[in-house]
């Protein structure tokens, strides 16, 4: 592998926005509405993609022409109108702007209550930067130190032509096209997304994030993540951005699929803000997303989710627990406002021998916003002593908003040793004048009585993304008391 | 620094204080003392601001303002501290992260930066070691299984970390063992200065031995019906209330 160098790197970014003009070119050739066979075969075509990748798609396609829509998440909304989406538009350029100045004050507001950096901000504003010294020698040093280490870390798209050994082994090996009309959906019409493969034995040295906020712009529409971990490796890998993302997508179906081979570990962390719609609930974005990991011997994978965006959020990441002494763990906090709608959860499927599970979920309710909490726990015949242990927490803040908890539990091994703990409280007043008569205000304290109900789940987020989320939750819930 | 002219108040519609009148200079100790649902907690609650009271009538000012339309956040930074008869838990809040962020806001609301974390530690320390608090105590969930006294004594610790100017420490003393009361007694008149007040709510002479009155009231029917020298105290003590409530007849 030839040295990459800063120089590269800038070349490189000047392609980019080379890349920009070209998409900008194509724009024009964004297809018509309506998805059938020739618009999935369309775009396999215009990603170059071979032969096996086309057939996936498609067949994935018919899969998703025959299943129904779910209804059964404990959430109303108008369904979004398939035939009235276009399925392939390149990235629309967002309008460059030349300095802050231009950007909306409450969008800056916002990102500096964030304690988003002021180069970040012109990134995630669409200014115009500069390529400033800092970042490029740090994206630089990412990549060389990856790159040493054999890690492959790069957009799906990209992967499909310079690796397809490894994504064709692997994609849609733990969410099968079939899984469920929205993965059928994402696995015909996927746009792009991130590919990882970490080496047997490595451990990557550093949270993939920070090198992908640098490095990712935006998000999909229909976003599809892989992340295989070779035996003994080990990974963490954060996914998201705190600061509020606006989106005229209004659907978003991303799938997320994690291989954990024998002995390796995958720290998969979600901070999730996308717009959950103005105050009466209108405008907000729709997140149905599938998220599962698969666990051979002694793998481990664990989900931190943290949760604030979205009017409607349909997700519950999951663990197949195949191999022996795997151990799956899903740590989540959910918090809702005004009109927002979530019903989120996980899956534990305990198949090997001596696997263990355990879930905390965090749901916090406020306005007139209903959270719901619905996790699987299975253990089937052949796990013998598998163990579980699920907590459930919820936080109410008044009286308009629902907390709902549905546990299922499927267990068809005796030896199987199940816990679950549910609780539900409500900030009291009398909590919040003790607050107030100690010079707190009510704002303030009830991000410091919703920081402390959250806790655990913070506690298990990458030290800088926890200080992140821990101000994201004191946003999402401004205003909703008093 | 504090005073209160006919105070009336009620809650739920039920009168609870009846025309109360107290005045309370900086360096004086108060102590009152009352039967059960005197409302002496009531009292304490609305000096602290706590908006379930409705104030019908009267006034209260503090250091010649008249305070009735502050939140209570505001008549703390104002230097007005209660240390509550019942203190709530606060899951997952620590101690020290729990009165960092008192202190903090209460700076803030003065204009001034976040106090050094070095500082922090320094106060903090000198603090826990006045009342005897172990440190691994401070880590804890704020009163989250802590026992009667640990709640008590941890309310006189943030009294000692936010140095208020007025103090009202509402049954301080009830659920301290003997060694306790004595450090609490101890750490409360170190704190005491001559710019600063107390308010002790308190139905034991005990506690009085240790923090000497200036003044003890005894409030009654929502009213303060007698107020003397510390020596009332010890009169209450061995007669109990009967003999004042037939003075009132
Ligand atoms: N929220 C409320 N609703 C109805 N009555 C109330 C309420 N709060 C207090 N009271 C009543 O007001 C009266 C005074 O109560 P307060 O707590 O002030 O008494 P106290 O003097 O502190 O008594 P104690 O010595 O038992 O602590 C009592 O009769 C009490 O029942
Ligand atoms: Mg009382």
């Amino acid at each position: 592998m030839s040295k990459y160098t800063e120089d590269d790197l800038r070349e490189e970014l000047k392609t980019k926005e080379y890349e920009y003009g070209f998409y900008t070119d194509i724009e024009s050739e964004t297809f018509a509405k309506g998805l059938n066979e020739d618009v999935v075969r369309a775009i396999s075509k215009k990603k170059n993609e071979p032969q096996w990748m086309t057939d996936w798609r498609i067949e994935a396609f018919r899969v998703w022409e025959q299943m129904e829509e779910p209804e059964w998440a404990n959430v109303h909304y108008e369904k979004p109108k398939f035939q009235d989406i276009a399925y392939y538009s390149a990235p629309k350029e967002k309008p460059k702007l030349n300095s802050l100045d231009e950007v909306d004050p409450e969008l800056l507001d916002t990102f500096k209550r964030l304690g988003i950096s002021l180069d970040e901000q012109k990134k995630l504003a669409n200014v115009a930067v500069d390529i400033v010294m800092d970042s490029v020698s740090v994206a630089t040093t990412f990549k060389k130190t990856l790159g040493e280490k054999g890690i492959i870390f790069m957009p799906i798209s990209e992967a499909i032509q310079e690796h397809p050994e490894l994504v064709k082994k692997y994609l849609g090996t733990v969410v099968p096209t079939k899984d469920n009309f929205y993965a059928a959906l994402n696995s015909a019409v996927f746009s792009d997304g991130s590919f990882c493969y970490i080496p047997k034995g490595v451990r990557c040295p550093m949270e993939l994030s920070t090198y992908f906020r640098i490095n990712e712009g935006g998000t999909g529409q229909f976003e599809r993540t892989l992340v295989v971990a070779d035996k003994g490796s080990y990974v963490s890998y954060l996914e998201g951005c705190t600061a509020p993302s606006r989106d005229e997508n209004q659907l978003h179906a991303a799938v997320v699929e994690l291989v954990a081979m024998d002995d390796a570990e995958i720290k998969y962390s979600t901070v999730q803000n996308w717009y959950p719609g103005n105050a009466e609930g209108k405008g907000g974005v729709y997140n149905f997303v599938t998220k599962r990991g698969i666990c051979e011997n002694n793998a481990k994978i664990s989900w931190t989710q943290v949760e604030t965006g979205s009017a409607v959020t349909w997700k519950y990441p999951s663990c197949i627990l195949k191999g022996n002494n795997s151990v799956g763990e899903f740590y989540s906090i959910a918090v809702t406002n005004n009109h927002q709608q979530a019903d989120t959860g996980t899956k534990m499927i305990h198949l090997g021998k001596n696997t263990k599970s355990t879930i905390i979920s965090k749901g916090i309710s406020a306005g007139h916003s209903q959270n719901s909490y619905r996790g699987l726990v299975q253990i089937n015949s052949r796990a013998e002593n598998a163990r579980n242990f699920s907590q459930c927490d919820s936080l109410l803040m008044g009286n308009a908003c629902g907390a709902h908890t549905f546990p299922y539990i499927e267990v068809k091994n005796k030896s199987a040793q199940i816990e679950h703990e549910a609780t539900t409280s409500k900030i009291g007043e009398d909590q919040l004048f003790y607050c107030n008569q100690r010079g707190i205000d009510t704002e303030k304290a009830i991000a410091l009585i919703v920081n402390g109900f959250s806790k655990e789940v913070l506690n298990k987020l990458p030290m800088e993304f926890a200080v992140e989320a821990q101000k994201l939750l004191e946003i999402s819930l401004e205003g909703s008391v008093g | 620094m504090l005073k209160i002219e006919n105070l009336q108040a009620s809650i739920n519609d039920k009168s609870i204080l009846k025309g109360l009148n107290l005045e309370v200079k900086a360096g004086e100790v108060h102590a009152i003392m009352g039967p059960n649902g005197a409302g002496k907690s009531t009292l304490a609650n609305i000096i602290a601001g706590k908006e379930e009271y409705e104030v019908t009538n009267g006034t209260i000012e503090l250091n010649g303002e008249d305070i009735r339309e502050l939140a209570p956040e505001e008549r703390a930074h104002n230097g007005v501290f209660l240390s509550f008869q019942y203190p709530v838990e606060i899951p997952g809040v620590s101690v020290t992260n729990f009165i960092k962020t008192a202190i903090n806001e209460t700076r803030k609301a003065k204009g001034l930066e976040d106090m050094p974390a070095k500082d922090m530690l320094k106060m903090i320390r000198e603090k826990s070691e006045l009342l005897e608090i172990d440190r691994k105590f401070l880590s804890r969930s704020l009163n989250e299984g802590f026992s009667g006294g640990e709640k008590k004594r941890n309310e006189i610790f943030q009294m000692a970390m936010l140095e208020p100017k007025l103090a009202i420490l509402d049954e301080t003393d009830s659920g301290l063992d003997i060694d306790a009361l004595r450090i609490v007694a101890n750490g409360v008149n170190k704190l005491k200065s001559k710019d600063n007040a107390v308010i002790v709510i308190t139905h034991y002479q005990r506690l009085l031995d240790y923090i000497v009155p200036d003044f003890v009231h005894v409030l009654h029917n929502g009213k303060i019906v007698k107020s003397g020298d510390a020596s009332l105290a010890l009169e209450l003590e061995a007669k109990g209330y009967d003999w004042i409530k037939q003075e009132l007849v």
